[in-house]
C-alpha cells in the first residue's frame, strides 16, 4: 500500500501531473542581507571565491568556496533562533523532526495590499476572510504570505529603507498569535528579508513573528520567491535545512509540489 | 614660462600603448637615506657631527675630516645655478624616450655642488634656485631644481610632472563614497581638475547622506563596488580598470574593540575582509591595468593611494583589531609598491591619525577633519611623495616611532 502511494507520486511527477516549483532565490553576493545596527553582530552576506577553474590551480576541475550566515538568502529559521524558543526540545536544525520538512502550505495573497502599502500588516480579519474563500487553515501547515516582494529585483527597492528603517510587509501581533494558538501552523513564510514586518522592532513584543512562532516551536522561511505560482491551498513544501549542529537556521532550497491543474503557470 | 597643461587629446586607438620604462634605480644603502627623506617630501643631506661639513653625494665618511659620524639633516635647498645643459641623447631607455632633458649644476648654500634636474622656468645661470629631493618614476630620490620663486603653472613643467602624480586631467577612482572622507576626496579631486571621478559604493540599500549630492556633480559617477565581494571588484575593473589613472582606496571597516572587549572575531574578521583582503582583491583586479598604463601619455596611470592609519605603525589597543588590520594592509601595500615599481605607478601610503568620524567618537581631539585629509592626499599626489603622515597626531606618532618603537608601544598601552 505504502509502495503504491510513493509510486503514484513518482508517476505523477513523471507524467507532469505534479509540478515542482522552486521557491528559492539564487545565492549571489549582490543578494541583500538583513541589516542590523552596525554595532551589533552581523550575519555574513553570501560571498564566493573560485578555488580553481580548469587552470593552474586545478587543471581539470572548477569549484568555489563560499561563505554566508545561517540566515543568508532564502533560509529557514529554527525555534532556537529566538530567545523565546531557546529551551524547547528539538529546537535546532539538526534536532527538529524531519517529518516537519515535508508539509502542506496555505498561500495568503496580500500582493495588492503590499503594492499599495509597503508597511501592510496581515491581520486576523484578513486571515478569516481568506479562510472564508479557501477553507480553514489546517493544523501543521505552512502559512506563506504572498506579497510579490520578490519581484522587486532592485536591492534598494527590496530592502526599502528610509531614515525610519525598513518598510516591508509582515504579520501583526494578533495574526501571529492566531496562527500559532488557534490554527496550530507549522510555520510562517514570507518573500521579504524577514518573517516580521520591516517596522516590527516597534511592535509589542518586538518581532512578534519570531517571538511567538519560535517560542511555540514553529519555523520561519524568508526570502521566498515564486509564491505567485502556488495555489492558495494544496501545495506541499519540501524544505530541509542543512544539518548544522545546534544550527539556528540555514540557507536551503525550498521546493513546492503542486498539482498541475492547480499550478498558477 | 611653463605653458598650462592642456587637457590631453584623446589617444589614438590604433597605436600601441607604450610600455613604461623607469630611470636607473640602483642605489647604495647609504644613498637610500636620500630616498627615505624624499619619500616624506623632505630634502636631507648628511652632515658631519665632527666638522659640520655637508655631504653630497651620500657617503660613508666625511669628505672633509673622514669622520664616520654623519647624520641626515633637513636642508632648505637654496643655491646658485652654476651651469646648465640639455641632454639630447641617452643610453637609458627612460631618458632616451624623454629627451631633450634639462639638467644643471647647483652650488647649494650649505656647501656641496649637486647635479639636478632643471625646471623649465629656472633662468639661465647664474641664477638663484631651490633644490628639492623628489621621487622619480623608479621611486628613487632625484634632485630637482625649481625657480627661486613660484611661477604660474609651475607644476605643469614636463620634467617635473615625471616626478609627481598631479590629479589634474586624470581619471580617479575613490573606492568608498559613502564616508565623509570619501565625499571630501571626490570634491577635492574635482577641485584639483580631475577629468572624472568614479565613486564606489557598497550595499546601496543602506543610503548614505551626501551620496546623491556627489552623483549630481558633473565630473563624478557612482559605481557599485564592494571590496568584500571579489566579483564586484572584478566587474568594476572589467568596466573601467583600463581607464583609472589614480586609484584611492579609502574603503575601510572600523570597529573600536581590543581583543577582550568583543566576544568572538566577527568584527575583527570584517575589518580584515575590507582593510586587508579588500586591498588584495582590488590590487589583483586593478593593478595590472594601471601597470600597463604607466607611460600612457600626459594623463598616464600615475598612482595608487592607500588610506591606512597611524595605528598601522603601533597597535592602539582601544582600536586593537582595527590597528592589526591596518598593519596587515600596510604590509600588503609594501608588496604592491614593489610589484608596481617597474611601471612608474606610485603607491602612496597615507597614515592618518584618528579621523573625526563616527567610529572615533570617543577619542579626544585633535582629530583630522575629512576635508583636511582629502586635501593632504591631493597635495601628496601633486608633490609626488610616497608616505604621508597628515596631521598632528600622525606626525607625533611618527616622530616617537622613529625615535623608539618600543617606547611608543609602551606609551600607547597606557
Amino acid at each position: 500500500m505504502s509502495a503504491s502511494v510513493l509510486s503514484d507520486l513518482v508517476s505523477g511527477l513523471a507524467a507532469g501531473r505534479i509540478r515542482v516549483i522552486d521557491l528559492t532565490r539564487t545565492l549571489a553576493p549582490e543578494l541583500p542581507q538583513i541589516v542590523l545596527p552596525p554595532e551589533l553582530g552581523q550575519c555574513w552576506p553570501f560571498r564566493i571565491e573560485e578555488v580553481s577553474r580548469y587552470d593552474e590551480r586545478g587543471p581539470a576541475w572548477y569549484w568555489n568556496n563560499f561563505s554566508c550566515g545561517e540566515h543568508t538568502g532564502t533560509h529557514f529559521d529554527a525555534p532556537i533562533h529566538w530567545v523565546s524558543g531557546r529551551d524547547l526540545p528539538g529546537n535546532s536544525v539538526d534536532t527538529l523532526p524531519v517529518e516537519h520538512l515535508v508539509a502542506p502550505a496555505c498561500v495568503v495573497d496580500c500582493s495588492a495590499e503590499a503594492a499599495a502599502d509597503a508597511d501592510f500588516l496581515l491581520t486576523v480579519d484578513f486571515l478569516r476572510a481568506w479562510e472564508a474563500r479557501h477553507g480553514r487553515i489546517p493544523p501543521r501547515a505552512w502559512v506563506l504570505m504572498r506579497t510579490d516582494w520578490s519581484k522587486r529585483t532592485d536591492p534598494v527597492a527590496y530592502q526599502n529603507f528610509d531614515e525610519s528603517g525598513q518598510h516591508t510587509p509582515g504579520p501583526d501581533v494578533e495574526a501571529v498569535k492566531f496562527l500559532v494558538h488557534e490554527r496550530d501552523v507549522l510555520g510562517f513564510g514570507s518573500e521579504a528579508i524577514g518573517t516580521d514586518a520591516g517596522q516590527a522592532a516597534h511592535f509589542r513584543p518586538p518581532y512578534p513573528c519570531h517571538y511567538f512562532m519560535h517560542g511555540s516551536g514553529r519555523y520561519g522561511l524568508q526570502c521566498l520567491t515564486n509564491l505567485d505560482r502556488l495555489p492558495p491551498t494544496g501545495a506541499v513544501l519540501i524544505c530541509p535545512p542543512l544539518k548544522i549542529r545546534q544550527g539556528s537556521g540555514s540557507p536551503l532550497r525550498v521546493l513546492a509540489l503542486v498539482a498541475a491543474d492547480a499550478a498558477g503557470v | 614660462m611653463t605653458a598650462p597643461l592642456e587637457r590631453p587629446r584623446r589617444k589614438n586607438p590604433v597605436l600601441r600603448t607604450r610600455l613604461p620604462t623607469t630611470p636607473p634605480a640602483a642605489r647604495s644603502r647609504v644613498a637610500l637615506g636620500l630616498t627615505a627623506a624624499a619619500a616624506l617630501g623632505r630634502f636631507e643631506l648628511q652632515v658631519c657631527r665632527d666638522c659640520g661639513a655637508v655631504q653630497y653625494p651620500p657617503r660613508e665618511a666625511c669628505h672633509a675630516c673622514l669622520s664616520e659620524r654623519l647624520d641626515w639633516r633637513a636642508q632648505d635647498g637654496a643655491g646658485e645655478l652654476l651651469a646648465e645643459t640639455v641632454l639630447h641623447h641617452g643610453l637609458e631607455l627612460y631618458y632616451r624616450e624623454r629627451v631633450p632633458w634639462r639638467i644643471g649644476t647647483v652650488r647649494l648654500d650649505c656647501g656641496p655642488a649637486v647635479v639636478a634636474h632643471l625646471h623649465g622656468d629656472c633662468p639661465a645661470p647664474p641664477a638663484r634656485v631651490r633644490v628639492r629631493a623628489c621621487l622619480d618614476r623608479a621611486g628613487q630620490a632625484a634632485l630637482f631644481a625649481i625657480p627661486e620663486k613660484d611661477t604660474p603653472s609651475m607644476a605643469d613643467d614636463r620634467q617635473l610632472r615625471e616626478m609627481t602624480c598631479d590629479p589634474q586631467h586624470r581619471k580617479i577612482l575613490v573606492t568608498d563614497g559613502k564616508t565623509a572622507l570619501g565625499q571630501a576626496l571626490v570634491r577635492a579631486f574635482v577641485a584639483a581638475g580631475a577629468e572624472l571621478v568614479w565613486v564606489g559604493h557598497a550595499e546601496p540599500w543602506k543610503r548614505a547622506p551626501g551620496l546623491d549630492a556627489l552623483a549630481a556633480l558633473p565630473q563624478s559617477t557612482l559605481v557599485p563596488l564592494d571590496l568584500t565581494d571579489a566579483r564586484s571588484v572584478e566587474n568594476l575593473a572589467a568596466a573601467i580598470g583600463g581607464k583609472v589613472d589614480i586609484l584611492v582606496n579609502n574603503a575601510e571597516h572600523h570597529r573600536t574593540f581590543g581583543i577582550e572587549a568583543r566576544r568572538g572575531i566577527d568584527a575583527a574578521r570584517a575589518e580584515m575582509d575590507v582593510n586587508y583582503f579588500g586591498l588584495l582583491r582590488l590590487a589583483q583586479a586593478f593593478a595590472p591595468a594601471l601597470r600597463a598604463r604607466g607611460a600612457d601619455g600626459a594623463a598616464s596611470a600615475a598612482a595608487w593611494v592607500n588610506v591606512l592609519s597611524i595605528f598601522a605603525l603601533a597597535n592602539f589597543p582601544p582600536h586593537g583589531t582595527y590597528s592589526a588590520s591596518k598593519a596587515a594592509a600596510h604590509s600588503a601595500a609594501q608588496c604592491l609598491r614593489a610589484e608596481m615599481r617597474g611601471s612608474g605607478v606610485r603607491v602612496v601610503n597615507v597614515f592618518p591619525g584618528p579621523i573625526d568620524d563616527e567610529w572615533n567618537q570617543l577619542l579626544l581631539p585633535p582629530k583630522l577633519a575629512p576635508g583636511g585629509l582629502a586635501n593632504a592626499i591631493v597635495a601628496a599626489l601633486r608633490s609626488g611623495v610616497e608616505d604621508v603622515y597628515p596631521g598632528d597626531v600622525a606626525q607625533d606618532w611618527l616622530a616617537r616611532w622613529r625615535d623608539n618603537p618600543k617606547a611608543l608601544e609602551r606609551e600607547v598601552a597606557g
